[in-house]
């Protein structure tokens, strides 16, 4: 695929030739009268009626608006979206307790540094690769994804010099670098180097706030609750004059787009996206998503929101990069193991719906799920049934392409613990990144990952 | 070096501006009436305001059942923004919210008690423009605080760092600035003693200092040693060479976009240091500066833009809904998303635009003209000065102005032909108009 923008001086002109080129190759891909992919309960007819005529007109004359160009590029995104690869990133918030979740039963300093906390001999499941270790009681989906080898697993993975503040630990990942002043996320420089200028979904968060890893420095991204909650109305406007209030949204949104003022021309731009994911979105409001496969049921956004997820893939939304936040409270100071086994029990078992349902959809092989954490926790227990801040902890790599190997050892308790008590790391963050970006997306990391030369790439492809 | 003081036209539209950033908007005619007043008395009458007096009718939830701010799950947020919108002194509830953000304490997590966050507070409103001292050394012995960061469970023979990093990180100094991790555990030894008594089904209370769990051995903080206690934790905070510098820019923050030039900065800091650590001289000679006036807008936070649209239309708290609507916009008061308080400066995204959408179809409901029983003027002009007029006339940019002109004219447009349409269509144009107002990026920013 063409870098669309990688240049900031790319004229609105030449932009919209391109794109305009683009949509053109994209049609083929996605004629009307395709099957409905199995069990999405979208009609895809339905999706593709709302803007093949848009992109067609983008194909045709040189008397269009540039509100219909606008859907042409997105229209070219979607073309080209089908087989394209995705990221899913989940952060579990908090600092989880890897030393719990994948708890080292066969170490000899286990019972005595955790007396409380310790799991009983044969809790949880069995972890094959290495046997001093066994899963969480709460863990049994991710134990049952490992057994499918669908599951790579860095039992210690971390930084040299580890940061022991949930912010600026949180931010290294978030930048993907170990340095305070990135204002941009590591995934949001991914899109800005391989992005198009016009398509905000690319980089989505499922969340109400935009996930700062998205953060980009041109192009843009969008968070959203969850795909099927997307919505705006108001009060006695109906018919025609709703339809025109919409359209006005995006023009409110443009007449700021040229202003000296910083704010204005922000809101400004959110506007023009909250407006145009409107209109992307609108294929999926009211209870539209059915599910191939039975999701957990919920007080927490979580698993509505990766149902939801499966489907935007299905209908070939043009999405890249994908970041949401794990139910449950990881920070463990007091009253750990109610609070880990809660938060721990939901996130598993939505992870395997999820794989699930992109088996059924015969997604699977399109997406890359990446869960992480910003710290483990320190070795030994406080006296509060917690445990304090830490240095290595658990990461994950979920999804039919992966390695399904473990990557970097067990530290161990006696030598495996730093000065102050927290376990070292055996494997970098930013290594993985980089493997990701070049394994996964096929893209050079050295673009993406500052310093990137000087990590490990673990293979964690099969 | 004197701190520079803004000196241009203080008329409507800098008394407005003024309101919105050291307050939550006007109220109908207020800014014209603030403006009256010229620049200095017009910030004095925010930072030294008569007694307290809440105007209007008390709120309520949608059944017209007063609210039970203690007990309610939300209704404490009501509780508050009733407050931001009947209250008569704007800044010292701006100032409160300052706080909660700084000493962001959130009830989701361990706190589980209204009462305890009322109290806080009432703690953090107590010294909105008093003295940062007096703040800190309450805001430590605190009960939600001493919840929501372990400091009840920080003892000489267990002691929790919680409290300890983001007293320096997050309070007083900022990360990574002029401390280590072992000033982290000194001061988590300092500040051990605070402790609570807790009963199922009760929760935490009784909230009390026990000498015996106090490490009372030699501490080295920031290169002094002695056996230091909470309140000398705190003391060495505000001592600190970093610290002036760390609170001046981050109050700053709250009423400016674009941070202070270096002259600016180092006479507050002086003025700051000066005063032993009182806030009120500060935060005047910010509201008088020449950045608050000349300088780009801010984005209003959420809760500022719903208060501000309820004192522009009169209408009080009286529907639950400001408490879940709030949070989809991105702030539910008690509820911060952690300990570092909101983003500030990323209140807008697609998903908390979508949230304000909400806040403003909500607080038009009750007002919607009914296409039924009323009638509107079939002329784009006409409609947006009607609808300009709901709102009091808030400044409208150019642009802005065009594109809802437009849509008046095209909607107008498309209602030819049909006596039907032409009778509602004025109608139902207005109200689209009042809501596109609400969410033009003019009235996001101020």
């Amino acid at each position: 695929m063409p870098r669309a923008c990688a240049c900031n001086d790319f004229s609105r002109t030449e932009l919209f030739r391109r794109a305009a080129a683009q949509a053109g190759q994209g049609l083929p891909v996605i004629e009307p009268g395709m099957p409905l992919p199995a069990g999405t309960g979208l009609t895809r007819r339905r999706f593709l009626a709302r803007t093949t005529g848009l992109a067609l007109a983008v194909y045709g004359g040189s008397r269009l608006s540039s509100a219909a160009l606008d859907d042409g590029i997105a229209q070219a995104a979607a073309g080209g979206a089908a087989d394209s690869r995705v990221l899913v990133s989940i952060f579990l918030d908090g600092g989880a307790d890897s030393i719990s979740i994948l708890f080292p039963n066969g170490d000899p300093r286990y019972r005595s540094l955790r007396p409380k906390l310790a799991l009983p001999e044969a809790a949880g499941f069995a972890f094959p690769e290495d046997g001093r270790l066994r899963w969480h009681p709460s863990a049994e989906a991710l134990s049952k994804l490992h057994g499918e080898g669908k599951l790579s697993v860095f039992p210690a993975i971390g930084y040299t010099s580890p940061d022991k503040s949930h912010f600026t630990s949180r931010h290294y990942w978030e930048v993907g670098a170990t340095d305070v002043n990135v204002r941009t996320g590591w995934l949001g420089r991914f899109i800005d180097q391989t992005g198009r200028p016009d398509n905000p979904i690319q980089g989505l968060a499922l969340d109400n706030r935009l996930q700062p890893s998205l953060a980009t420095a041109r192009l843009p991204v969008a968070s959203m609750d969850g795909p099927d909650r997307y919505s705006f109305t108001a009060n006695k406007v109906s018919g025609q004059v709703e339809a025109r209030m919409h359209e006005t949204l995006s023009a409110l949104g443009k007449a700021h787009a040229s202003t000296g003022d910083p704010a204005l021309r922000y809101a400004g731009e959110v506007v023009s996206q909250a407006s145009r994911l409107r209109e992307q979105a609108a294929a999926f409001q009211g209870g539209a998503i059915k599910s191939p496969v039975a999701y957990p049921t919920s007080q927490n956004d979580f698993p509505r929101r990766l149902a939801g997820l499966a489907a935007l893939l299905a209908a070939g939304l043009p999405l890249r990069c994908v970041a949401l936040t794990a139910p449950g409270m990881y920070d463990t100071h007091a009253n750990q193991p109610d609070a880990l086994s809660q938060g721990l029990k939901l996130t598993s078992d939505s992870l395997l719906a999820f794989q699930r349902d992109l088996e059924a959809r015969g997604l699977a092989d399109r997406v890359l799920v990446h869960v992480w954490s910003e710290f483990g926790r320190r070795g030994k227990e406080n006296a509060s049934d917690g445990t304090d801040h830490g240095a290595a902890g658990i990461g994950l790599l979920l999804g039919t392409r992966v390695a399904g190997q473990m990557v970097g050892e067990f530290p161990g308790l006696s030598n495996g613990l730093d000065s102050q008590g927290n376990l070292k790391a055996t494997s970098d963050f930013r290594g993985v990144y980089s493997a990701i970006m070049e394994q996964w997306f096929e893209t050079d990391a050295g673009a993406i990952i500052p310093n990137a030369g000087s990590f490990a790439r673990p293979k964690i492809l099969e | 070096m004197a701190i520079p003081v803004y000196r241009g036209k203080f008329g409507e539209a800098q008394a407005e501006r003024l309101l919105w950033r050291a307050g939550f908007g006007p109220r109908p005619g207020q800014a014209k009436a603030l403006a009256k007043k010229g620049r200095n008395k017009a910030v004095l009458s925010l930072t030294r305001p008569a007694a307290e007096k809440l105007v209007g009718p008390a709120p309520t939830d949608d059944r017209k059942v007063p609210i039970a701010p203690l007990d309610s799950t939300g209704h404490d947020h009501l509780w508050w923004l009733d407050r931001m919108v009947r209250g008569n002194r704007p800044l010292m509830e701006r100032m409160t919210l300052v706080w909660h953000d700084w000493f962001a304490t959130s009830n989701a997590m361990g706190v589980r008690s209204q009462k305890l966050m009322l109290e806080q507070n009432a703690l953090l409103r107590r010294h909105a423009l008093g003295s940062f001292s007096q703040l800190l050394l309450d805001v430590t012995k605190d009960p939600a605080m001493l919840i929501f960061l372990s400091g009840n469970k920080n003892t000489k023979t267990s002691p929790n760092e919680n409290f300890a990093r983001e007293l320096m990180e997050l309070f007083t100094l900022g990360a990574d600035r002029g401390y280590d991790e072992s000033d982290v555990r000194e001061q988590a030894r300092s500040l051990t003693g605070w402790r609570s008594r807790y009963t199922r089904g009760v929760g935490d209370y009784d909230f009390h200092y026990e000498p015996r769990l106090h490490d009372d051995g030699i501490k080295r903080i920031f290169g002094k040693q002695g056996n230091f206690d909470w309140q000398d934790s705190c003391r060495l905070c505000l001592e600190h060479p970093l610290h002036a510098s760390f609170l001046v820019r981050k109050l700053w923050s709250y009423f400016i976009p674009t941070v202070p030039g270096g002259p600016t900065q180092e006479a507050l800091e002086k003025l700051y240091r000066s005063s032993k650590y009182q806030i009120r001289p500060l935060v005047e000679a910010i509201l008088q500066h020449p950045d608050l006036y000349l300088g780009p807008r801010m984005v209003k936070p959420p809760v500022v833009y719903t208060a501000g649209l309820l004192r522009a239309m009169g209408r009080g708290v009286d529907s639950a809904a400001w408490f879940r609507l709030s949070g989809a916009a991105g702030q539910r008061l008690f509820y911060p998303p952690n300990v570092a308080g909101w983003e500030d400066d990323r209140w807008l995204d697609t998903a908390t635009f979508r949230g304000r959408w909400n806040l403003a179809a909500w607080a038009l409901k009750p007002v919607a003209l009914d296409e039924k029983t009323a009638t509107a003027p079939a002329n784009a002009t006409t409609l947006l000065t009607r609808a300009l007029a709901f709102w009091s006339k808030p400044p409208l940019r150019s642009g802005t102005r065009q594109a809802l002109l437009a849509f008046a004219q095209r909607s107008l447009n498309d209602a030819k032909g049909s006596t039907t349409n032409e009778r509602t269509y004025p109608v139902l144009i207005e109200n689209a108009l009042r809501q596109l107002i609400a969410v033009s990026p003019d009235l996001q920013t101020s």
